[in-house]
Order: structure tokens, then C-alpha cells, then sequence
């Protein structure tokens, strides 16, 4: 009995060991909690974050490794989901320097804009941000949706263009994130820029595997893919011309907090003129195709580009 | 507490209950999902699991098959068998068929390895032969067990059959995935309560099966058993034991 009761002591006590240095990892392991306050002196850290999406992941180590080269200590906060979640930190001061996309960026501010070429779309994303917050240079690499066809389709419809679809005889059925279902450019945006009616088919990964194989299996006959993913060149698809201005250009862009100065500013900027269209595309392919970490991307990308 | 309120007014709002996509339609395909899957799943793994449970044989293998089935994660499963078979509604059936075999499988044979073999062994020494043996004997007796594992896997069903949102335009699951996806999270939690009610509401439903198919010679001298009861008794009335020769 005594050593049963003693037994249960040992295990109750170690439980609340355990239970109360659980609840302090809590209390002080928030993640985003760190480096944002002890920020004076020339020794202070650069928090840069990323998205949860590996191509996004690649320009933020990017720019880690350049602000390293530069004499900066990076603090790395990637693969934070979705743009609900860390636009707020970025707000409050939380990371510092963070991968954006010009047009995605400016539909998250103001939902319901009507720019859709490059200029307009920056232009207005400037005077659109919180106080706090500015975008530096949008560097010539984009990555924006994009309704692409398979090779079969366009050469036996003659469709190069989202203009061509209308006519089209048969049914289009168009795959993609729920989302696009709602957004201007979905379903609605083709009839009323293109008069051409598709019928939606919801495939949640984001212009992944599945839609690829839906794609390709003819499940779908338009399918919207990120215009920087490897997956369209290994597939032979062909990237609809968008001549109306359907989507909105879409550009890399450092979305920045007010701890950057222009010295700062001036590093990244270099790396955004450096970064083109193609360069993103081929760094995206070393991602999927040959499965190279980001850090190792980065570092040979910046190796190559010899900026500093 | 806000975004359950309008949760609330989402699922209040008429205009979410009639039309194509409407509550009462997602509803209605998430329910036959759920049937075609359980339907498939049983008939795989009740008679192997009755096998199972009848002989003796084959139980370890029995065991870590359904063991190493609960380990796959149905996203990943559902993922690769979309990628064999193409978006639609064949890859969550399958994907949801594994998920449903382990909880059947277990249910099956537990069920039937219940049943006092002093029990079975009379009514062999009466001259039933083993196909009477299973379905006059084995079968009333584990029912309650059988059940409760058809009562789980159904759980487990209804509450993942949101996966099959993930590449097919069906389920409860939409609301779920088109809420996240375009921020509306009113809908989201909608669609998530609207699971939880429908998997509850047929959990009660089989709560009540299982006590209705026990059998009336069992339940008849249930209350006093329970207390005193010899342990022949309590064995049928599913609770495995494991003393005597189990030949």
C-alpha cells in the first residue's frame, strides 16, 4: 500500500513537473513573440518571414542570405501559413521583411480593385498599405495565377488565348481552389471579360498533382496554375494569353515593416532586380524536380548572381 | 464567441437551404458517401472478421493488419489515390474504405471470439453444424460488439468524409474548405457544426441498435447478471473472457 501511494505521488508530481514546463514552453515559445522587441543598437535582428508555399520560402532565404552577407543577424520565421495569420504580425512589428505578391497582396487590401497591369497595381498597393508598412521595388519576377491547357487542347481548338475559348463546342470545365470559384477572375470574370461559360470543379491542392492528372486525364479542360510553376514546362501546357487583363499582374515583392531603413532597402532591392521571371521558374523547378532545400537554392542562386 | 454567432446565422439563413449547393443537398450527399463507404467496408471486413473470430485463426494477422491500417492518414491515402485515379468520387471512397476497415474488422472478430466457447461447444454437441453455429450462436451473441464497431467506423466515416470536398465537388466538407479558403468563416464553422450534429445524431441512432439487438434471452436476465453473474452469462452478453480451453 505505502509503496502503491508513494508510487502515485511520483507519478502525480511528475505529471505536474511535466504539465507546468509544458505550460511555460507555451507562455514563452510563441514563435513570433521573439527578436520583436529588443530592437536597439546596430546588433538588432532582421525577423524575414515566409509563406507555407515552397517557392515563397526560396526569396525569403534569399533575402536572409543577402542581409547575412551584409552583416545583418537574420531571425528565419518561414512556413507561416496563410495571409490572415501573418500580415497581422507584420503589422504589429513581429517580422520585419516579408516575400509578397504585388496582386494577391492588393486584393487582400482592397478586395474589389479594379487595376490589373503591373504599374496600376503597384501603384495603388502603395497608397493601400497600413501605416507601418511599405513594399519596396517589385522585382521583374512574377508569380500569378494563370489558366493553362494542355498541348491536345490548344492545338485541337486553336485556343492560345482566354479570347479563343469562346469558341470553343465543347463544354470547358474549369479545376481549382474553392476560392476561385468566388474570385473575379473565376468563373464569372471568363463570362463577363470573355464570354465564355465553364462549368467549376473544386480541386484543393492549390494547381498540385491532382490537378495536374485531372488535367492531363481530361477531367478538366482549364486549370489554374501559379505562372512560376516548374509543372507547366514538364507538362508541355500551354498558358492561356490573358489579353484583357482578367488577372492581376502579380510581382515578387518585399512587404516590409518601418525597422527597415534605406540601407536595408537598398540590399533587397539589388536582390528583387536581379530576380527574374525565368530565374524563379528555374529556381522552383531545383525545389520539385531535384528536391534541393531552399537554403542550398539561395545560396547558389546568390552565388551565381555575384551581387555583393 | 462572435464568429459562433454567426455561425449561428449562417446555418439560420434561408438562403443557405435551398438551391444547388444548399445545407439540405450537402447533407444528403455526405449521408450517401457515408453509406456507399460503410457499405463496401462491411462487406469486406465482417466475414474475415467472423472468420477470424470464429476459428481462432488468424487473429495476430487480423490484429496488425487493422493495427497498420489506423496508422494511415487518409489525407495522404486520399492524395495518392487521386493521383492514380483522377479527381471524383472513387479515390475518398477508397481512402475512406481503409479508414472504416480496422474499426469493422475489430468489432467482427472481437464479437464473434466473445461468445462462451462452452456455449458454442454445446450447441455443436447438440449437432448444429458450423454454419449454424455462426449465424444461430456467435452471430446473436457478439451482435451488440459487431454493432459497436459498425457504430465507430460510421463515426469516423461521417466526420472524415469532408475529405472527399478535397477533390470532388460533394460532401459538407465544401463549406469547410470554400470557408477557409475565401476567409468566410462563418461558413467554415457552419459546415463543421453541421458534421458534428450529423455525426452525433447517428451515433445516437446506433446507440440505440446496439441495445435493441441484444438478445432477448440475454437481456432478459441482464440486471441481476451484472452483479452477481456467473461468468458464462456476462461472456454473452460481450464482455471477452479468456479462462477455460478456448477449444
Amino acid at each position: 500500500m505505502i509503496t502503491a501511494g508513494r508510487g502515485r505521488l511520483v507519478a502525480l508530481a511528475a505529471v505536474a513537473v511535466g504539465a507546468t514546463v509544458a505550460l511555460a514552453g507555451c507562455a514563452s515559445g510563441d514563435p513570433l513573440a521573439n527578436g520583436s522587441g529588443d530592437g536597439d543598437g546596430s546588433t538588432e535582428t532582421i525577423v524575414v518571414g515566409s509563406q507555407d508555399y515552397y517557392s515563397n520560402e526560396i526569396i525569403a532565404e534569399i533575402y536572409a542570405q543577402a542581409l547575412e552577407e551584409n552583416g545583418y543577424t537574420v531571425d528565419r520565421q518561414f512556413r507561416i501559413g496563410q495571409r490572415e495569420v501573418y500580415i497581422p504580425e507584420i503589422e504589429d512589428g513581429a517580422i520585419d521583411v516579408f516575400p509578397e505578391y504585388t496582386g494577391n497582396l492588393l486584393q487582400y487590401y482592397v478586395p474589389d480593385t479594379e487595376a490589373t497591369a503591373s504599374d496600376d497595381v503597384y501603384a495603388e498597393l502603395e497608397t493601400s498599405l497600413p501605416e507601418g508598412l511599405r513594399v519596396l521595388d517589385q522585382s521583374p519576377a512574377t508569380d500569378q495565377d494563370s489558366y493553362n491547357v494542355t498541348t491536345a487542347f490548344s492545338e485541337e481548338n486553336g485556343v492560345t488565348s482566354l479570347a479563343d475559348l469562346k469558341d470553343v463546342t465543347t463544354p470547358i470545365t474549369l479545376g481549382g481552389n474553392s476560392e476561385l470559384a468566388t474570385r473575379p477572375y473565376g468563373p464569372e470574370g471568363l463570362t463577363s471579360v470573355y464570354g465564355v461559360d465553364v462549368a467549376f470543379t473544386p480541386i484543393e491542392d492549390s494547381g498540385g498533382p491532382l490537378t495536374l492528372k485531372a488535367l492531363v486525364d481530361n477531367q478538366v479542360q482549364l486549370v489554374n496554375i501559379f505562372s512560376a510553376d516548374p509543372n507547366i514546362a514538364a507538362n508541355d501546357l500551354v498558358t492561356l494569353e490573358d489579353p484583357e487583363g482578367l488577372f492581376l499582374a502579380s510581382h515578387v515583392v518585399p512587404l516590409v515593416s518601418d525597422k527597415v531603413d534605406d540601407e536595408l532597402a537598398e540590399i533587397i532591392n539589388t536582390v528583387s532586380a536581379a530576380l527574374t521571371a525565368e530565374d524563379l521558374v528555374a529556381l522552383n523547378a531545383l525545389s520539385v524536380n531535384e528536391q534541393q532545400s531552399a537554403d542550398q537554392i539561395a545560396a547558389d542562386w546568390l552565388a551565381e548572381k555575384s551581387l555583393f | 464567441m462572435n464568429l459562433f454567432l454567426d455561425a449561428f446565422a449562417w446555418l439560420a439563413d434561408p438562403a443557405n437551404w435551398s438551391g444547388p449547393g444548399s445545407i439540405p443537398q450537402r447533407i444528403a450527399q455526405h449521408l450517401w458517401i457515408s453509406l456507399v463507404v460503410l457499405v463496401i467496408a462491411a462487406a469486406i471486413a465482417l466475414p474475415v472478421g467472423a472468420a477470424v473470430g470464429h476459428t481462432g485463426r488468424g487473429r495476430e494477422l487480423a490484429v496488425r493488419v487493422s493495427g497498420g491500417l489506423r496508422a494511415l492518414p487518409t489525407l495522404g491515402v486520399l492524395t495518392l489515390f487521386g493521383t492514380w485515379i483522377g479527381i471524383g468520387l472513387a479515390a475518398p471512397i477508397l481512402s475512406l474504405v481503409i479508414l472504416a476497415i480496422p474499426p469493422l474488422l475489430a468489432g467482427a472478430y472481437a464479437g464473434f471470439e466473445s461468445v462462451d466457447r462452452r456455449t458454442v461447444d454445446a450447441a455443436r454437441a447438440m449437432g448444429m453444424r458450423e454454419g449454424q453455429i455462426v449465424g444461430k450462436v456467435e452471430l446473436p451473441l457478439g451482435m451488440p460488439i459487431v454493432v459497436g464497431g459498425i457504430r465507430s467506423a460510421t463515426l469516423q466515416i461521417i466526420a472524415t468524409a469532408t475529405l472527399a470536398a478535397y477533390i470532388a465537388d460533394d460532401g459538407l466538407g465544401r463549406f469547410i474548405f470554400e470557408g477557409l479558403k475565401t476567409r468566410d468563416y462563418a461558413q467554415m464553422l457552419g459546415g463543421s457544426i453541421l458534421v458534428i450534429v450529423l455525426a452525433l445524431v447517428i451515433d445516437g441512432c446506433f446507440a440505440v441498435t446496439q441495445r435493441l439487438v441484444v438478445p432477448a434471452g440475454v437481456r432478459a436476465t441482464r440486471s441481476p447478471e451484472l452483479r452477481s453473474g456467473p461468468p458464462r452469462l456476462r461472456a454473452a452478453l460481450g464482455q471477452p473472457i479468456t479462462e477455460g480451453n478456448p477449444k
